[in-house]
């Protein structure tokens, strides 16, 4: 019976989902072009590692197999986060449209509406190339397999592609205030996925801090990779890797709190 | 209990007022017409209405309901068209989004079929079911988003600018509709507009605003008595005729191409447009007749002048 | 000439007006630019003192210079042409006594000109303090660097025009946009620098005109190319943006022609 009226709650977001996919299909010429544009993205992203590795044997303390890990585990994360959330950042639009006054007038909450109201099937391009990444890094890299790296691995795919989530939730959030300056939040949403693909040793220490308990990518894909292959990183050790939906959990702490008050703020000053 | 309620509602925009101490009510089952300049504060205090934007202060309720707090609840009760804003899905066929509403609203699928057959044909709309709404006409979209606001039978129907850009044909056959449903269904209108049409023919009760304030409360008669706005007859006679200057009831207003087309202004409280019309055409032959009705822009502008603002 | 300069003023004031979005742009490209350095820095130190001709100061130079330039120059293209072509005002352009192409390329500089001064030195500036960045070794770099700057907007304006007029023949024209988006983004430079690129990626790119839209003038702003090869990398800009631009009037008139053909 709880099954049946949770079924219930969650029929008009799955009609609301269904609709958007079938909107895309329509036309399938170009929703065919647009993934084999997401697979373009996607490739392009994976040359720049791949080019860099054409120079250098080691880079962050990463040989190209864990780099290739770390590449794929934040693409999966972010291609999923952007396929379900990504329009997210978006709101100016939205709000120009006149969008978001009638999300008002109907009766579910805001952030659901909007969050349903897109989903972008096309990056399912982007997804395969990550996919393909990450069966490539797990056959080639020499792990020591056992039931707790295959936990770890899906609690990781899991939690970044919440913390992901949560950066562009955040970003809606801060884009009530920003209507003309949005593209500041592309800073922590696409920059944030950029600093995740990253080995984090990389990066200076007052930067290794921001990506780690800032705005939290680095448990995206570098600490759990670390700790999947078994890598010695004192700054980041196996355990930490376990907390990695403690950050998801925090992020989304963040991005609630962004959002209520961005609501508040259109409430406020009327859009 | 009034379906909407608002005691010294206030809202300011960062210097502006822009609704100023309004106080009114509308009960169950009347039809509002909310009038006044642009900018005047229609728009916002649908907003406030709907839960959309917070009240600087005073009080609101929608059916009973704090719009802020139980904003979800009173989208349940309350079916709104903004008009130049649209509700449906543009790049799916117009039944696909009234599938989803009826979703949204949790209704199930039969009820929602049921209730889209009726609006569907008492809109005259079964051809375009299967049409992209992005490719319906502006008359068609317009009967779209008014029975997608109705799908969930609500209380309180709100309709801001439902006939703007519409052909003459288009507003007839909205109004219409409008009129039955509400005789049908009993439900409660409230309307922006700037067509004096729309308001004559689907409003019992005129509400004028401006600058924010509650400038006029009560009927259309009333409200042409306040302001002497007198519609104009225009008639076609067959000959050039002398000035009719002794139509009773009526003045002349102007006279064109030696009196072939005369302008005649009447009091409609003081006599009707039969009574002018059967005076004319017993003495001159008469080919044609229009009337102008009262521009709302200029009711308001008298409206504005009488409360001592220009 | 002078409704040129008129257009070029519209250009820069019609975008100055998003200061707000300058500064957004800015900022995000600043962020870039600090994750694009340490990368690269620690791609230097792996591998020696070196890759490619790129020490540690020439890097940084080119990693600031590269999103200092990238609002300056569209690579990622622009929609205005395609939709006017798509809507029809195209023929309201062809009335106007200027060249389409011409007006549209003012306009393009005008927005460069903005994007530059309100959002790519900021951010070159920004990375200037902060990280040990190679100056234009001469009063010639320094030139040739701003002569190949405006080439670089020109290539990619004149290129993006004939995408935008492949509208008049093609019913929908996204997924050439994003080719030319993808293969543009990854061999003019903007990632990586070109001569990073195996053998083989490299001679690609060097046959294509995309390194002429970004990695050419920073090559001669870090002061990795000069001398005599200065003269050589100005000059490749400058084919392709003749070639480019004659491209543009050539396929401009056949889209006339064919709008004539149809009547609009």
């Amino acid at each position: 019976m709880a099954d049946a009226t949770l079924s219930q709650r969650l029929r008009p977001y799955r009609v609301l989902l269904a609709s958007r996919a079938r909107a895309q299909m329509q036309y399938r010429a170009s929703f065919v072009t647009d993934i084999l544009g997401t697979v373009g993205v996607g490739l392009a992203e994976f040359a720049e590692v791949w080019v860099i590795f054409h120079n250098v044997d080691v880079l962050g303390g990463l040989d190209f197999t864990a780099a290739l890990l770390v590449f794929a585990l934040s693409n999966l994360a972010f291609s999923l986060a952007d396929m379900f959330v990504g329009h997210l950042d978006q709101l100016p639009r939205y709000i120009r449209a006149g969008q978001v006054d009638a999300f008002y007038v109907r009766p579910l909450p805001l952030l659901a509406q909007l969050m349903t109201s897109d989903l972008s099937l096309r990056r399912v391009g982007r997804l395969s190339v990550a996919l393909v990444a990450l069966g490539v890094a797990l056959t080639t890299a020499d792990i020591a397999w056992s039931p707790a790296t295959v936990a770890l691995i899906v609690l990781t795919v899991v939690s970044g592609t919440a913390i992901f989530s949560a950066l562009f939730t955040a970003a809606g959030g801060l884009q009530f205030f920003l209507v003309d300056g949005a593209e500041f939040t592309n800073a922590f949403t696409y920059g944030g996925s950029y600093a995740a693909q990253q080995s984090q040793q990389v990066f200076p220490d007052l930067l290794r801090i921001f990506w780690t308990f800032v705005v939290p990518t680095a448990f995206v894909a570098y600490i759990p990779a670390v700790a999947i292959l078994g890598l010695d990183d004192p700054l980041a050790p196996t355990w930490l890797a376990w907390l990695t939906p403690v950050a998801g959990l925090l992020a989304w702490g963040i991005a609630a709190t962004c959002w209520r008050l961005g609501t508040r703020h259109y409430q406020g000053a009327g859009g | 209990m009034s379906i909407i309620e608002t005691r010294d509602l206030v809202r300011d925009f960062k210097k502006t007022r822009a609704v100023d101490r309004m106080t009114f009510s509308v009960e169950p089952g009347e039809a509002v017409g909310y009038i006044g300049a642009n900018g005047a504060g229609k728009s916002t205090t649908i907003k406030m209405l709907t839960g959309i934007l917070k009240p600087t202060s005073g009080h609101v309720r929608t059916c009973g309901l704090d719009p802020m707090r139980q904003r979800v609840e009173v989208a349940r009760r309350v079916g709104v068209v903004f008009g130049q804003r649209s509700q449906l899905w543009w790049d799916l066929p117009l039944r696909d989004s009234f599938a989803i509403l009826g979703a949204i609203h949790r209704m199930d699928e039969a009820a929602t079929r049921a209730r889209t057959d009726l609006l569907v044909e008492q809109l005259e709309m079964g051809p375009q079911l299967g049409t992209a709404v992005r490719s319906l006409s502006l008359g068609q979209r317009m009967r779209a988003e008014i029975a997608a606001a109705l799908l969930h039978s609500p209380e309180l129907l709100i309709l801001d600018e439902p006939t703007i850009g519409l052909d003459v044909l288009s507003k007839q056959r909205l109004r219409e509709f409008l009129v039955a449903e509400r005789r049908e269904q009993g439900t409660t209108l409230l309307l922006t507009t700037h067509d004096m049409g729309d308001i004559e023919r689907l409003c019992d009760r005129v509400l004028v605003v401006d600058h924010g304030r509650l400038a006029f409360d009560g009927t259309l008669t009333g409200l042409a008595g306040t302001v002497g706005a007198q519609r104009i007859l225009v008639i076609d006679l067959a000959q050039p005729t002398p000035d009719l200057h002794d139509v009773p009831g009526a003045t002349l207003v102007d006279s064109e191409s030696d009196g072939l087309r005369q302008r005649l202004s009447f009091d409609a409280e003081a006599t009707t447009v039969a009574a002018v019309l059967a005076h004319v055409s017993s003495r001159h032959e008469v080919r044609d007749l229009t009337i102008e009705e009262p521009d709302i822009e200029d009711v308001v502008r008298r409206i504005y002048a009488a409360s001592g603002r220009t | 000439m002078k409704t040129f300069w008129l257009l070029v003023r519209a250009g820069f004031r019609r975008h100055s007006t998003y200061r707000l979005a300058l500064l957004a742009g800015m900022t995000t490209n600043s962020v870039f630019g600090f994750i694009r350095a340490s990368i690269l820095l620690a791609a230097l130190a792996s591998a020696g003192t070196a890759i490619g001709g790129y020490d540690a100061p020439t890097t940084i130079a080119f990693v600031w210079w590269g999103q200092a330039l990238l609002g300056t120059v569209n690579l990622w293209g622009f929609a205005e042409v395609k939709d006017r072509v798509r809507t029809g005002d195209i023929a309201v352009d062809f009335l106007r006594p200027v060249d389409p192409q011409i007006a549209y390329l003012a306009g393009d500089l005008g927005r460069a000109g903005i994007n530059l001064v309100g959002r790519g030195v900021p951010a070159l500036l920004l990375g200037a303090l902060l990280f040990d960045m190679a100056w234009p070794p001469s009063a010639v770099s320094w030139v040739a660097g701003a002569v190949s700057i405006l080439l670089a907007v020109v290539v990619a304006f004149s290129g993006n025009f004939v995408i935008n007029l492949l509208a008049f023949w093609l019913v929908e024209i996204r997924g050439i946009t994003l080719l030319w988006m993808i293969t543009g983004g990854l061999l003019c430079g903007l990632y990586l620098p070109v001569p990073w690129f195996p053998d083989w990626l490299r001679t690609i790119a060097n046959w294509s005109p995309f390194p002429s839209m970004l990695q050419n003038p920073i090559d001669i702003l870090a002061g990795r190319v000069v001398g005599d090869d200065i003269a050589s990398a100005v000059g490749v800009q400058v084919f392709w943006a003749v070639a480019l631009l004659a491209l543009g009037q050539v396929v401009l008139r056949a889209g006339r022609r064919r709008l004539e053909v149809q009547g609009g």
